[in-house]
């Protein structure tokens, strides 16, 4: 089994005992068929068994597989005429984010994704899909030329994070995902997020701010990488899957958060096994959600998108003791030793409506 | 020539009388708790009321020493005064984070803030203006969904009241213990930073020691004006990680306020003591005509 990973060591295991008996069955002519079948079954069951109930762990693991099919895979599996641009103006054509014209079922987009290399070499010359300041300023360039043109975006995110470097805080890393951020809210036209393998931090999220963000089944998306948080947390970065776990970063779990609006299933055993498969199920499901977006006006889908990331977000309310207002006061609030628990509730997206806040303000 | 003055010494010390001497005997000096003030940069001890008067910046070497959220208030605000807003807004535990709920309590009792930003509207040189100002001593100003719900709620009343909005940044960026919720207060504080600006609304920005991470990659760096105290960490990615990665020594005034000045990511390095002036002068410049917009 190629490309294995440790957790699947006893289903290679097994595959290549089936594959022993075969051939020893061929070369001697001794009939292992019975053998043969017997293991054959096994081996289903205990795929079923694997692959069926995935940690976040070894989630992690499959969403960095060096086999993984990356955003030019998936860009040539779904869109025809790909016609890559490059460059953002400014200052360079960063190979680490790849963009351009495409049309997706006949329909011109403009489709754009972190890219990380296929080998060593190609992975230095795309900072192993880590993007600087002119990446994401690509990026936003081709999306403000789809906004004008009113063309959909189509962005693929799969990046461990923006790249960490002298050169990228020198030519503005901050200011880049930031204002890719603030830009992104006001493009007048749909905008379709697939996280194809790892969210990594700030870096993805300058690609991600869609109307929809839609995640494979085995991709991750998260804050800090798990490595960081385990060298953080419990200064150690190899419990990284400790980190992966408590840190919920599956597409399932933020599904449950109302971060994405839908998980698109992966072939048995992960995306590397079938790339014409998962390019077929993205491309049904991101045909499916621009026919809704497609109907919306461009009013309509800045406030769409809006809502989306507005409502996002866990807090309550702490019983107020004595209402108070430290006025002028140098000395900070008495708040400390407040029940937190009291009276607290999870706001409804509704609650954030400017209308109920002006009611809030003391 | 020099080679004697690094010799090792060829004697044992001896401990003297005095420091063998029983500690109970020596009179200990009385020096009350929080009098004195040690300059972390240039090490100098100064009385803490010299400090204060000096806004808490250092006379010898114009270090200047990290505020709270309140006592910027007090140096920032006219008469110090805030009207607060979402005062009572607290951070939940959902991700049930291991130690997360009671590093929240800690957080509470040491800095006695409920979370890492305080919001409202106040005034300064007589312009009326919607605050935000972050508090690096609750959880290092990480900000996690009450962050960015304070902020974007207050760039919200900003815009509904059509004044202009100011932040004041210092974090250790987006919390980890918030995970995928902390990340996406990033692209909801920026959207809401869009409405606003994009109608008009002024927004200024300042950075303060140390912004980085999250909050320099999302609201900090979106200012309409961008400034910054002197010699103030704002990076996006930590130092030690750099290093790492490009297997090399950073400059000491790498990732500084004058090192951000120089590339251009800053519109004026301002010091404290004229960080009022400065923001008055600014609001001034946006008052002009009324009914245009924002100006205030």
């Amino acid at each position: 089994m190629a490309g294995e990973l440790p957790f699947e060591k006893p289903l290679g295991d097994l595959r290549r005992k089936i594959e022993e008996l075969k051939g020893l069955s061929q070369g001697k002519g001794i009939d292992f068929s019975d053998e043969i079948a017997r293991l054959e079954a096994r081996c289903r069951q205990l795929e079923e068994e694997l692959y069926s109930e995935l940690g976040a762990a070894e989630k992690m693991h499959l969403a960095r597989h060096h086999q993984r099919p990356t955003s030019l895979d998936f860009i040539q599996a779904i869109f025809t005429d790909f016609l890559e641009l490059h460059g953002d103006r400014l200052f360079a054509d960063d190979l680490a984010i790849v963009g351009g014209l495409a049309k997706l079922n006949g329909m011109p987009v403009t489709v754009i994704g972190h890219q990380r290399g296929k080998d060593t070499k190609d992975n230095i010359a795309r900072f192993f899909g880590s993007p600087h300041p002119e990446g994401f300023r690509k990026a936003l360039r081709l999306m403000q030329q789809a906004d004008k043109f009113r063309r959909p975006i189509i962005t693929f995110i799969d990046t461990k994070g923006a790249y960490p470097g002298n050169t990228a805080e020198e030519r503005g890393q901050s200011e880049a995902i930031a204002r890719n951020l603030r830009e992104m809210a006001l493009l007048g036209v749909p905008v379709i997020c697939v996280v194809i393998g790892e969210g990594g931090s700030g870096g993805a999220l300058a690609l991600g701010v869609g109307n929809r963000v839609l995640m494979l089944e085995n991709a991750i998306y998260s804050v800090i990488s798990p490595n960081g948080a385990a060298s953080i947390l419990w200064k150690d970065a190899s419990k990284a899957d400790q980190a992966a776990e408590a840190m919920k970063i599956t597409a399932k779990d933020l599904l449950s958060f109302g971060i994405i609006e839908e998980v698109v299933p992966e072939p048995q055993g992960g995306a590397h096994r079938d790339y014409e498969q998962q390019a077929e199920s993205i491309k049904e499901a991101v045909w499916r959600h621009l026919q809704e977006l497609l109907a919306m006006s461009a009013e309509e889908l800045v406030e769409d998108r809006y809502m989306k990331f507005r409502k996002i977000g866990r807090f309550a309310f702490a019983a107020e003791a004595g209402s108070e207002q430290p006025d002028g006061a140098l000395e900070a609030p008495e708040a400390a030793g407040l029940p937190a628990e009291a009276g607290a509730e999870p706001a409804a997206p509704g609650d954030a409506s400017p209308a109920a806040e002006s009611a809030r303000v003391h | 020539m020099f080679k004697d003055l690094f010799h090792k010494r060829k004697y044992a010390t001896v401990p003297s009388e005095r420091e063998r001497g029983d500690q109970q005997e020596r009179p200990k000096r009385d020096i009350p708790e929080g009098l004195m003030n040690k300059c972390p940069k240039c090490a100098t001890i100064q009385f803490s009321k010299e400090l204060d008067k000096n806004h808490k910046v250092c006379p010898s070497c114009g270090h200047h020493f990290r505020l709270s959220a309140w006592e910027r208030i007090g140096m920032t605000l006219d008469d110090g005064r805030l009207s607060e807003f979402d005062r009572d807004m607290i951070s939940e535990d959902p991700l049930e984070f291991p130690g997360y709920a009671s590093k929240l309590e800690a957080q509470k009792k040491s800095s006695g803030l409920r979370d890492a930003v305080v919001t409202g509207e106040g005034a300064i040189g007589g312009f009326p203006v919607v605050v935000a100002i972050m508090s690096f001593d609750f959880f290092s100003g990480s900000m996690g969904s009450v962050v960015g719900e304070k902020i974007t709620r207050a760039i919200e009343q900003a815009r509904l009241r059509k004044l202009p909005m100011l932040i004041f940044s210092t974090s250790g960026g987006a919390r980890m213990q918030e995970s995928i919720l902390s990340l996406m207060q990033m692209a909801k504080t920026s959207a809401a930073l869009a409405k606003f600006q994009s109608e008009g609304g002024l927004y200024i920005s300042v950075m303060t020691d140390p912004t980085t991470g999250g909050v320099t990659a999302s609201f900090a760096s979106l200012g309409d004006y961008n400034l910054a105290e002197p010699g103030a960490l704002i990076g996006f990615a930590g130092r030690i990680v750099i290093e790492q990665t490009i297997r090399q020594k950073l400059p000491d005034n790498f990732q500084t306020s004058e090192f951000n000045l120089q590339h251009g990511q800053l519109d004026r390095v301002v010091h404290r003591k004229d960080m009022k002036s400065t923001l008055t002068r600014l609001l001034d410049m946006h008052a002009v005509k009324e009914e245009t917009g924002h100006g205030g």
